[in-house]
């Protein structure tokens, strides 16, 4: 046997053992069961069904908390990116301290401590009840790793850039502003909207926190839907949960790998 | 012309770049060794030398983008190591050129010599974008004022930072090696543009290895080898009768 016969052999077992599977699970599944579990006639009706609260209260609610978070956790980490280099060392210091410590935390802990531990210990419960408290819990992590992306991306424009517009009498903050930050913001498109796919997901924590009828975000309701409504019982809510999730993350995960590849053709 | 009485410019009593006992190190590696240099105004002086003498870093000085270790700077009678010196006001007047451009590729042409104008300035866009469209014919670019920098070839990128820095009105011009990243057919264009600089009476500074421009439009010509001015005098006397040692050997390796 020559080697490309081999190799062919070799792949022509593979896809037999690929197709032996698929029909071994076929023949155990009990497919009448798992659509009655996971996809049942009532929940997935439209008229009296979960869809109505899933995407109304659910999904709206989970794509306004991501973009409060991104917003929030954006500004708090251009703030600490630009404190990170800064001149001034104990900026500096700060800085690295703040992202070290929140980005060694699971987001949860750090919501769960602004929703409960704050008014605790400080007698001040965040705005916007345990939703609010759970999201600043989010904007402080999310600040910490956005932060990292934002420094790397402003390090990542060409020193030269600002020598320039410092030999035109340009002030530094001018400088940093005008010149050197949205070239930074064009390379980190792609890691900042990784970083928005991350935070859809990390809302869902919020189900932990616990949240008023109309302000739970998809997984909350998703998770009410087992109990309660025409699919109780069943999983149905979660898979219709979970089609939701990947209706607003996968063009977003399309579009970075779009981003990325525009990005490196276009090396200036 | 009126019989005014004759009042000196600015900047014609002091020369325009006063250099004095310039002193220069990055860690313990001592790059400038005690340079006096000067540029009268009006003048074009070129700077040449092997690479690594501190060319770079002398010129890189004259507007502080380099911090001098020791030594003094003075523009046009002022020292700029003064605290009480506004540094970013006096870098405003000294118009720079660097060998890789240094375009805002996030701008387009037009943005790019108007954005200084009208921050440091103060300039009303009107009148920033009258400014840039005259100094862009100038460089004979206008028919690129709405191109992105990335769409321009080198030379075209080159005159685009020159008209940057004209757009300034600066009282004087630093080069460093500005034809040096240039492909040998656009370095005319630009070397054409520097001329007529040169001739409407611009104080400029020049590094460069274009030893054709020295003689022909340069004012003086100053050889740097290793940190120090080796040799300086008239373009002409410099190329073709070098005094000293290391100038012939430089001299001849590159002529
Ligand atoms: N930012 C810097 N940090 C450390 N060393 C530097 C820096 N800039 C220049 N040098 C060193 O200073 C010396 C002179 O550099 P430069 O002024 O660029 O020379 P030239 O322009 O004549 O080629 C070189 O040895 C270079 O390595
Ligand atoms: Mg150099």
């Amino acid at each position: 046997m020559t080697r490309r016969e081999r190799a062919i052999l070799f792949q022509v077992a593979l896809y037999v053992a690929l197709a032996a599977g698929i029909v071994a699970l076929a023949l155990v599944a009990d497919w009448p069961t798992i659509r009655e579990n996971f996809w049942n006639k009532g929940g997935v009706d439209w008229a009296d069904g979960n869809w109505g609260d899933l995407i109304t209260i659910g999904m709206v609610n989970t794509v306004k908390y991501t973009a409060i978070a991104f917003a929030g956790g954006l500004a708090l980490g251009l703030v600490l990116a630009l404190m990170r280099l800064s001149p001034v060392a104990p900026y500096r210091w700060l800085a690295t301290i703040y992202i070290e410590f929140f980005r060694g935390l699971p987001a949860l802990v750090v919501m769960i401590f602004m929703s409960t531990g704050l008014p605790i210990a400080f007698g001040w419960t965040p705005p916007g009840g345990t939703v609010g408290a759970g999201l600043i819990g989010l904007i402080m992590v999310a600040g910490a790793y956005m932060a990292e992306t934002l420094r790397a991306g402003i390090q990542a424009v060409p020193k030269g850039q600002a020598e320039a517009a410092r030999s035109l009498g340009m002030r530094p903050g001018t400088t940093t502003v005008r010149v050197v930050l949205p070239q930074a913001f064009r390379i980190v498109i792609p890691p900042l909207t990784n970083e928005f796919v991350l935070l859809i997901k990390d809302t869902a924590l919020l189900f932990l926190l616990g949240a008023a009828a109309n302000e739970r975000e998809l997984t909350s309701v998703a998770k009410d839907f087992l109990a309660s409504g025409p699919s109780a019982g069943t999983a149905t809510s979660l898979v219709q949960a979970a089609l939701l999730y990947l209706i607003i993350t996968l063009p977003l995960t399309q579009l970075v790998a779009w981003l990325e590849r525009r990005q490196r053709r276009s090396v200036r | 012309m009126t019989a005014a009485p004759v009042l000196p410019e600015r900047g014609t009593m002091a020369p325009a770049i006063q250099v004095t006992g310039l002193h220069k190190h990055f860690g313990r590696n001592e790059v400038l060794k005690g340079i006096d240099f000067h540029v009268d105004a009006g003048q074009v002086v070129c700077v040449i030398g092997p690479s690594g003498s501190g060319k770079s870093t002398l010129l890189r000085c004259v507007n502080r983008l380099e911090e001098p270790s020791a030594g003094q700077i003075l523009i046009e009678g002022v020292d700029i190591c003064d605290r009480k010196v506004d540094l970013d006001e006096v870098r405003s007047r000294i118009g720079m050129v660097f060998q890789q451009f240094n375009l805002f590729p996030h701008l387009n042409v037009l943005k790019n010599l108007t954005l200084a104008q009208r921050t440091v300035r103060g300039r009303s866009k009107d009148e920033a974008v009258q400014i840039a469209r005259q100094t862009l014919g100038k460089v004979g670019l206008s028919e690129k004022e709405s191109a992105y920098p990335a769409h321009l070839s080198g030379g075209q990128q080159q005159r685009v930072s020159i008209a940057r820095a004209l757009s300034m009105n600066p009282d004087m011009m630093l080069f460093d090696e500005p034809t040096s990243a240039l492909d040998p057919e656009l370095v005319g264009d630009v070397l054409a543009v520097m001329k007529d600089l040169a001739s409407e009476g611009m104080t400029m500074m020049v590094v460069t290895h274009e030893m054709g421009f020295a003689r022909e439009v340069g004012n003086k010509l100053v050889f740097m080898d290793g940190g120090v001015v080796v040799e300086e005098g008239l373009p002409t006397d410099v190329l073709s009768n070098p005094q000293h040692e290391r100038t012939q050997a430089f001299l001849s390796k590159v002529l």
